[in-house]
């Protein structure tokens, strides 16, 4: 109930703030009799008027995880974020047998079977998609 | 016979070492892919997407690989539904009811082997309709103008939404936020940066690839998180499979069982938005209140095992018609593979069918090769795609998510995409908690700036003038069945809906 309330709350705000923004497209010289603001327009529409429903009928109540749960998702999107930001310092191995290390103990491997499962998938991938495949990752400092 | 010749000279293109390989290779992959639960077909072709986008294959070669992969998973799917009770993807759901009831009593073996033939027939003939039933609807569609495509873009969005969700509203949501992704970047027409917030990494727009890899792949990753540790049965496969044959007395049995799901699948597939799941669907339900005299089904009933195989795979190549011949997609994991194809730059539709021949044929040649490949994988050799299910998902779903990001990297090589991929899956995640379909949103990314090309060069042809938009007898005809498509599931689509509202309790479900 709420989760969809909520849902169709933002959607209709998101709707709001797009067609906001599509009437500050500027305008060229010449156009096309539509012009650039129009579809925008009609996507902020359509957005908005389905958004309703959610808020007058709302679907029963979806099924979240405990607050635990969320916490491990929260940190697999933490971890995700700083593998995208260490990629190109510190090179793919070594930021890729971090993030999946994590990632596989998080999903209930024991630390060592974790971190042999990190190292374990962060060379395969080099080698399948690097050495084998000739594909170009992130080049660390030690120049893998 | 214009068509068979086409298709000879596709033979000539797909029968080379390296195309035969890439085949073979992508059969193999594509079985692993549908046998794993959580990965399905339509986030298995998305990681490896930009991986053979990277790689620098021409689109031919690659357009091979990932249909091959496609077809795989459909054949792989059947694999733990009828070993684990779990299905190997969203499409091989019905397998199981009686898939698994077979392998209880002992005929695991003869299960796979029947299923697989039954795949191998649904996926045979289907590619058959497709050689015959593309071109005729390339036919009409030389016909269409912008207005046309405007309405054929709407009518994919409204069939799609009717049929393949539960609540429209959600699915329309849907597919604004994907059209309204679409529209960031530089518009093609003016010139001028559209919801850009004078970001550069923006000017060029969201890239499909980022998006679909995101939504499909990553967010499965969050699934397994939240449900770590809950039903973790996939250890214990019995890899014990008694004689993996058929008797030749069950193949005469499900003859008539697999003509009928083929042709079935093989329409539900054609339909903008139904794609396998659907095929699979309707094939069993049909069989079972057609031929189930003696109420065996459910209770391990060999036709209950033939009838949902062939139809997904029946489906699986119908829904390549569309997406070939107009350049809609019928399902997710053909919109996927659109996004492929408009990556390397080939716009699918009838054009394609002029334009560049040898991709269209030499794409269904191999699809003819390598389903008699995957009939020779997944029979004698299905105890290597057995031994392969035990892999734990601790291990399988980081890896999926490290090689997610080595495709989306190595496109661009820049982290600001990485960070919207890992956007992506989490938007990917909250929509699925909250039962809002991802597919239209795939569709309104991968279609939005082509549906707005179309509106606004119908309305340049007519000055302005938006009756242009339902004004030939074409026009017309697609806005209505987008009407009726939207709307009669609402309707009169109970008898879908309960159904299928089950198999969307599992969340980790991919769709096709």
């Amino acid at each position: 109930m709420t989760s969809d309330r909520i849902f169709g709350g933002v959607g209709l705000a998101l709707a709001a703030f797009f067609i906001w923004q599509a009437t500050q497209i500027e305008l060229g010289f010449s156009s096309d009799p539509l012009g650039p603001r129009s579809f925008p327009i009609i996507i902020g529409g359509v957005m908005a008027l389905a958004c309703i429903y959610p808020l007058v009928k709302p679907d029963p109540e979806a099924d979240w995880p405990a607050l635990g749960r969320l916490l491990e998702i929260a940190l697999a999107v933490a971890v995700l974020i700083a593998y995208a930001l260490a990629l190109p310092v510190v090179g793919f191995v070594l930021a890729t047998a971090v993030a999946a290390g994590i990632l596989s103990w998080r999903l209930g491997s024991r630390p060592t079977g974790a971190a042999l499962a990190g190292v374990g998938i962060s060379v395969g991938i080099y080698v399948v998609f690097h050495l084998v495949l000739g594909l170009s990752l992130a080049r660390g400092p030690w120049g893998f | 016979m214009d068509a068979l010749a086409s298709l000879m000279d596709g033979f000539a293109v797909a029968l080379t070492w390296q195309n035969l390989g890439l085949a073979l290779l992508g059969c193999f992959l594509g079985t692993i892919i549908g046998a794993m639960p959580g990965l399905g077909p339509s986030n298995g072709v998305a990681i490896l997407i930009p991986v053979a986008f990277t790689l620098g294959l021409p689109a031919t070669p690659a357009i091979i690989l990932l249909t091959s992969v496609y077809y795989g998973a459909m054949y792989g799917g059947r694999i733990s539904s009828i070993l684990l009770n779990i299905p190997g993807d969203e499409p091989a759901m019905m397998t199981t009811l009686d898939g698994y009831p077979m392998a209880r009593q002992g005929k695991a073996g003869e299960a796979l082997a029947l299923s697989g033939v039954a795949s191998f027939v649904g996926a045979f003939f289907a590619t058959w309709g497709l050689v015959f039933l593309a071109p005729l609807l390339v036919k009409v569609a030389l016909l269409f103008g912008p207005a046309e495509y405007f309405a054929l873009f709407l009518l994919a969005f409204a069939t799609l939404g009717g049929i393949a969700s539960r609540n429209q509203a959600k699915a329309a949501i849907a597919a604004a936020i994907g059209l309204g992704i679409a529209m960031i970047g530089v518009d093609g027409q003016t010139g001028v940066p559209r919801f850009t917030f004078d970001n550069v990494h923006l000017f060029d727009g969201i890239d499909f690839l980022v998006a679909i890899v995101g939504l499909f792949a990553l967010s499965e990753v969050f699934i397994f998180l939240e449900h770590r540790g809950e039903g973790e049965g996939a250890g214990k496969a019995k890899t014990d499979l008694g004689r993996i044959t058929v008797p030749l007395k069950t193949l005469k049995e499900t003859s008539g069982t697999m003509t009928r799901g083929t042709i079935i699948g093989f329409i539900a597939g054609v339909l903008p938005g139904a794609g396998a799941s659907l095929g699979s669907f309707v094939a069993y339900t049909l069989e079972k209140r057609f031929v189930d005299r003696k109420g065996t089904f459910g209770k391990g009933d060999p036709r209950g095992v033939a009838a949902p195989e062939a139809g997904n795979n029946a489906a699986a190549g119908g829904a390549l018609v569309p997406m070939l011949a107009l350049g809609v997609p019928g399902s997710g994991t053909t919109a996927v593979l659109l996004a492929m194809l408009l990556a390397l730059n080939i716009t699918p539709g009838p054009l394609l069918f002029q334009s560049n021949p040898d991709v269209v044929w030499g794409l269904i040649a191999a699809l003819f090769i390598g389903n008699i490949m995957l009939l020779a994988l997944n029979i004698p050799m299905v105890g290597v795609f057995v031994r392969v299910l035990q892999v734990p998902p601790r291990i399988l779903m980081p890896a999926v998510a490290m090689i997610s990001a080595v495709g989306i990297y190595g496109i661009s090589g820049s982290s600001f995409d990485l960070l919207v991929m890992v956007g992506f899956g989490v938007l990917g995640w909250v929509l699925r908690k909250l039962d809002v379909p991802l597919v239209p949103i795939i569709l309104g990314v991968l279609l939005g700036n082509m549906m707005e090309a179309n509106l606004r060069r119908a309305l340049t042809i007519s000055n302005g003038d938006w009756s242009i938009l339902w004004s030939s007898p074409l026009t017309i005809g697609l806005w209505f069945v987008a009407i009726v498509g939207f709307v009669l599931p609402m309707v009169a689509g109970r008898f879908f809906r309960v159904s299928r509202h089950h198999t969307a309790a599992e969340e980790g479900a991919d769709p096709d």
